[in-house]
């Protein structure tokens, strides 16, 4: 599976990462030599066998519907980088 | 006691000392702040927190003056800058957390203090826990204080692995008596190994992850590195647990780790899996595997040679499982809750020049090959085959445990090796843990424990696998083989004696 820049410019969008034009040639080699590595996993044969979801197999717990904490505000807000009138502070995204 | 006395401790002679007033804690710290001070060149520390700990020992001296000691009163150790720590910045060793002071504490490490623990400071990682060198940490790379005594390595320095590469270098230098990692494909064991350190991985769900900066959450799991087998097992005992918080840990009771120490590995089936034989193995590597199952042997135990078929599989089944989950973990990092901000001319270029300046190029290229595998048309052909895959491999792990009860394997496929080596390469950086990740993906228990040196001089470890939630066994296993290697090399740089 060979990886190009065009491929590499789409998923670097939808990973929100600003890839500088000389970076995205390395990076599609890089990223199509380790997919090539990955490729061999075609090999196992897979027809009958689930998708892991669980390493352990465990019953998720369940617990009472209830509010227990909260109230801390300020506390979400401490590390933001721009704060007003207890929000985050974003770019315009509404014209 | 002079220092150095007190640095070369094990965390159980300490707690003994300490009960008996030999010394106190705050003597203890001392003792160990000033060696990692001496010792600063390692880079094993991103943050060391000499104020914190010094009024933590004396807290706990107070509690021992009052009988009211806990698993690990007085006992100063490193944490890995992955535990959320609260009011002690928190980096993951990523330039894209800068600034960010965590308004609480992960569980791992509350439940550390409980037991009376010191924190020495917030122990050096690769970034986001991506590496086996520690050499992608925005604040440089750690430096193993082992060094080679003859052969082309001599006089360089060299990786302490990764990722709980400061986490290992700290314990082995003796600048810290223990270290709490994380290991999702090998990030504690590993590390361990190069640095000549015991580390263990317990059972996916038997640590909490709450307050652990996520990489992999299906794989990610809090373990101790220390220099003892005992020492492991105090550790563990105080930070496994269940918590609320985390609905992957499992509500089942934490054995007295310690006490099962004394477990006898008689008639006990060590398997030896023949598929990690690979062809390009050191011949001293493979010599110091088969002396550890003679140990093991002569210890009582019986040596079955078992098959894990898709052992050479799980690698690769690893390098989807873990950028994919690591692609959506780190899609928070965008600039306005938390961390670093490139503000840009809207939100979208925001997010962008914020992710670009903050992650760094193992970070980045994970998360494109998670982003990749996770997108439009490659899901089913790529994430879930690796699915499946690893629904495999763990069944492989099931059917061999019918045969025996414990694993014994090499940790890593060679010794430490020069800082600088293998930065082009992600793939062969990627091949140091190809014998951790297969029990990672299947969830279990593993432990890597010192064994001996190689010609250059420098430690090789080997690996225990054991059965899931079997960590009391494992343990006890381990113990045995600690015994009869009778690891006691020290490195270059670890204090005075």
């Amino acid at each position: 599976m060979s990886i190009d820049r065009a491929a590499v410019t789409h998923i670097a969008r939808l990973a929100r990462l600003r890839i500088t034009e000389s970076d995205k040639e390395k990076l599609a080699g890089e990223l199509s030599d380790i997919m090539n590595w990955i490729e061999q996993l075609q090999e196992v044969e897979t027809a009958t066998t689930q998708p892991m979801s669980s390493v352990i197999e465990m019953a998720l717990k369940m617990r009472p519907d209830i509010v227990d904490d909260g109230g801390k505000a300020d506390d979400v807000l401490a590390n933001a980088s721009e704060t007003a009138d207890g929000h985050y502070v974003t770019n315009k995204v509404i014209e | 006691m002079a220092d150095y006395e007190l640095t070369d401790l094990t965390i159980a002679a300490a707690r003994t000392g300490l009960r008996n007033r030999d010394f106190s804690s705050v003597e203890l710290v001392q003792a160990h702040i000033d060696a990692g001070e001496a010792a600063r060149d390692l880079n094993a520390y991103i943050t060391p927190t000499p104020e914190r700990a010094q009024t933590m020992a004396a807290a706990a001296d107070a509690a021992l003056a009052s009988d009211e000691a806990g698993m690990l009163t007085g006992i100063p150790i490193a944490v890995k800058d992955l535990f959320c720590t609260q009011g002690v910045a928190t980096t993951a060793a990523s330039h894209i957390l800068e600034g960010f002071i965590p308004p609480y504490e992960s569980s791992v490490t509350a439940n550390l203090w409980r037991q009376g623990g010191v924190m020495l400071g917030k122990a050096n990682l690769d970034e986001f826990a991506m590496g086996s060198a520690n050499v992608t940490s925005y604040y440089g790379t750690v430096t193993n204080p082992w060094q080679a005594t003859s052969g082309p390595l001599k006089g360089k320095d060299l990786v302490p692995g990764g990722s709980s590469g400061g986490s290992a270098s700290a314990v082995a230098s003796r600048i810290a008596m223990g270290a709490v990692g994380t290991d999702t494909g090998g990030s504690i064991r590993q590390p361990a190994s190069f640095c000549g350190v015991v580390g263990m991985k317990p059972t996916y769900g038997r640590c909490s992850r709450w307050g652990t900066i996520a990489f992999a959450s299906s794989l990610d799991q809090a373990g101790p590195l220390t220099r003892s087998v005992e020492d492991a097992a105090i550790m563990l005992g105080a930070m496994a647990g269940h918590d609320p918080k985390d609905s992957t840990s499992v509500d089942i009771d934490v054995p007295d780790y310690q006490a099962g120490l004394r477990a006898s590995v008689k008639g006990l089936k060590v398997g030896i899996p023949k598929e990690y034989r690979v062809d390009d193995m050191p011949p001293e590597i493979d010599a110091l595997w088969q002396a550890g199952a003679e140990w093991l042997r002569q210890a009582g135990a019986e040596i079955v040679e078992i098959s894990l078929p898709l052992t050479k599989y799980a690698l690769p089944c690893y390098y989807i499982v873990a950028p994919a989950e690591a692609s959506s973990n780190l899609a928070r990092y965008d600039g306005i809750r938390y961390g670093l901000r490139v503000d840009g001319k809207d939100l979208v270029d925001t997010y962008e020049g914020t992710r670009a300046a903050g992650f760094g190029d193992e970070v980045q290229r994970r998360i494109m090959i998670g982003t990749y595998v996770l997108s439009s048309g490659y899901y089913d052909a790529y994430y879930l085959k690796a699915q499946k895959v690893r629904t495999r491999i763990a069944e492989d792990f099931r059917a061999v445990f019918t045969e025996c009860d414990v694993l014994l394997t090499p940790t890593a496929p060679s010794s430490a090796f020069a800082i600088g080596e293998k930065m082009d390469d992600p793939i062969a950086m990627y091949l140091n843990d190809i014998f951790t990740v297969p029990a990672s993906m299947a969830g279990l228990p593993a432990l890597s424990l010192p064994a001996g040196l190689d010609a250059q001089g420098l430690p090789l470890g080997l690996q225990l696998i054991g059965q899931a939630f079997d960590e009391a066994r494992l343990l006890s296993v381990a113990q045995s083989l600690e015994t009869a290697a009778a690891f006691d090399k020290r490195p270059i740089r670890s204090g005075a004696a």
